[in-house]
């Protein structure tokens, strides 16, 4: 009978971004369960509905998390505006998508930076990083901010951006993506990435669809969901693409992730294309009253945003249900099995953003 | 399978220069859009309250009586708020982050804004007086 | 306008499970498992499912006290949406298959969504 041992994992890690513990039960180097646990950064910002009004509520939606601030902020203002029967500008719709485009780039590119790191490979993860930089550069010099936008207003955006300013985004673009196709070959034909992740944290096809998982982590097992396809701000004009592969493994995400940052270019220089002249708000008044569970597709899956008003100015429940949250039971599923020196490459290639998770 | 993927770009990196800046020594990449802080221009205040008001962070505190314009630095997040709904049009972002500080501290501005006074109605009113009696 | 398609259909604690199995059978995802407290004493507990982007929530209106069944007996996921619900608001689930009893979001105040301040708050 062989001995069972715990170790813990985490909550301070080098290769995790942000703090969650797993206790991995092994037997000789073979994990056989593992159980999660977070709660570390927990914040309590659905509370700050009773503080704050609906209309300063943005600001701390989009600050949940750093990597995605964007989209949160994007999904509640489109959840209230549904509430509200308020019919956004078109012009401001296609900012919108490009802003969450340009979001949807710098996050991949994070990730594959850390992914590069977590089996090692640390000059992957300069190089990654170098490309981030000029779509942080482009980040703030329409917006103001690196990190945290703050353009996304009830009724709108805050801030336009001129049309000479669009055409050296799309010229950028082209640079841009002849960097990221050398970058990606070496992920997708290097042989010692292929070594680390092929046939590491399988998942199948089945478990992916009935354990609740979304974004790339469920694209990579060949479940085809992408919220883009419901059509909200602007992406109804656009043709998006949804990215999947059929095997399972942490090669496979990491092939859907390099594939949609092709993908994410594609999509912004055709809103550069067809983007219309014309306002970027209207003006709102009064409060919301009803419910509406709005959907938005981020970096790293399905996004839930559940609003409730009662027609005061204070919201009664803002609740943000967010994707990592929801991979956690597939992480579980597929660390059983796995060796203890494959921990760190199947944890991140879930992508995990706990600050999301924890709210 | 594919062997020594990585010279190129490892020798290409080798050979040009740094991607990094040596911050504080060289100054950060700013824009004209950069948030740093909020500046007041105190002469143009009318003490209306609606930055106070609109602060998300609850940063600002404003007193009538005593006409002074507060801020908490460590408390403002650079959201633009006060800035956009400023009536007047008195506050401003400057593309400067505000220095670190060792202890917790408000900035206290006075308010030098002088309502000007209206001479001409009084002037005015004795002469309309005086027509409608014609 | 999007076109996000939600229908709500409230129904009675002790039809959850028959409610949840039938979402089994069609081929529903599970999406989350969201509680609201309205009033005083009273929670709704929303369980969103979706196939095809449409999305289906069943409602059930508990207090603190009632037991509430687990599903995680048809979802295997739905332990982490459950074991929150339990830290935060202080419904009472039973029978999650991995149950933390507490220790899953570790909070100074207990259940501390459980309680309402006065709303609006002055600098």
């Amino acid at each position: 009978m062989t001995k069972q041992i715990i170790v813990p994992f985490g909550p301070q890690h080098p290769v995790l971004p942000e703090p969650i513990h797993l206790d991995l039960v092994l037997e000789d180097e073979r994990v056989v369960d593992a159980i999660p646990s977070i709660g570390y950064i927990h914040r309590g910002f659905e509370k700050l509905v009773e503080k704050r009004e609906f209309t300063e509520y943005v600001y701390v939606a989009e600050r949940t998390c750093g990597i995605c601030s964007f989209i949160h902020g994007m999904t509640y203002c489109v959840g209230v505006e549904q509430i509200m029967n308020i019919e956004v500008p078109e012009r401001a719709d296609y900012l919108r998508t490009i802003w969450s485009e340009y979001s949807r780039l710098h996050s991949h590119l994070l990730w594959l930076g850390l992914f590069a790191d977590s089996f090692g490979f640390e000059n992957l993860f300069m190089n990654a990083w170098r490309i981030r930089e000029r779509i942080l550069d482009v980040f703030e010099q329409t917006t103001g901010g690196r990190v945290i936008q703050g353009t996304c207003k009830i009724g709108g955006v805050r801030r336009d951006i001129a049309n000479e300013k669009l055409g050296e985004m799309a010229q950028d673009l082209d640079r841009t993506r002849k960097e990221i196709d050398d970058l990606t070959k070496i992920f997708l034909n290097d042989n010692t990435v292929r070594h680390r992740t092929r046939n590491v944290g399988v998942l199948s096809r089945d478990d992916a669809y009935h354990l609740g998982a979304v974004g790339p982590t469920a694209r990579g097992s060949g479940v085809a969901i992408d919220l883009r396809k419901t059509g909200y701000a602007a992406y109804g004009k656009l043709n998006v693409p949804v990215v999947t592969d059929s095997c399972g493994d942490c090669y496979s995400r990491c092939l859907v992730r390099c594939r949609e940052l092709f993908s994410s270019i594609d999509l912004i220089q055709q809103a550069i294309e067809k983007i219309p002249e014309g306002p970027i708000d209207v003006k709102v008044t009064g409060a919301p009253n009803g419910e509406f569970f709005c959907r938005a597709e981020q970096p790293r899956g399905e996004l839930v945003h559940y609003i409730k008003g009662d027609g005061s100015k204070h919201l009664v429940r803002s609740r943000i249900r967010t994707p990592t949250l929801s991979n956690i039971p597939s992480l579980v599923k597929m660390l059983q099995g796995c060796e203890l020196a494959d921990v760190p490459v199947i944890v991140l290639s879930i992508d995990p953003c706990i600050s999301c998770t924890e709210r | 399978m594919a062997f020594f993927e990585m010279v190129k770009t490892a020798l290409k990196t080798v050979v040009s220069r740094p991607a990094t800046i040596l911050y504080p020594y060289q100054p950060a990449k700013k824009t004209s859009l950069t948030r740093g802080h909020v500046t007041i221009d105190e002469s143009r205040c009318i003490s209306c309250g609606t930055c106070q008001r609109k602060c998300p962070a609850q940063a600002i505190v404003i007193s009538k009586e005593a006409k002074t314009w507060q801020i908490d630095r460590l408390r403002c997040v650079v959201c633009n708020s006060c800035v956009d709904t400023c009536p007047v049009k008195c506050l401003f972002m400057d593309t400067q982050y505000s220095p670190p500080v060792t202890a917790r501290s408000v900035e206290i501005i006075a308010i030098t804004y002088v309502k000007p006074l209206k001479v001409e109605k009084t002037a005015d009113k004795p002469e309309k007086k005086e027509e409608p009696g014609k | 306008m999007i076109t996000q398609e939600q229908s709500i259909i409230p129904i009675d604690v002790g039809k959850l499970i028959g409610g949840v199995e039938q979402c089994r059978n069609e081929g529903y995802r599970l999406v989350q498992i969201g509680c609201t407290k309205v009033g005083d004493n009273a929670f709704e507990i929303n369980y969103s499912f979706d196939k095809d982007y449409i999305l289906k929530n069943l409602r059930i209106t508990v207090t603190a006290e009632t037991e509430v069944p687990s599903i995680t007996g048809m979802y295997w996921g739905a332990f982490v949406y459950e074991n929150e619900m339990h830290d935060l608001f202080g419904i009472q689930v039973k029978g999650i298959n991995i149950d933390f009893k507490g220790t899953f979001i570790r909070t100074s105040v207990k259940y501390p969504f459980g309680v309402t301040v006065v709303k609006g708050e002055k600098p």
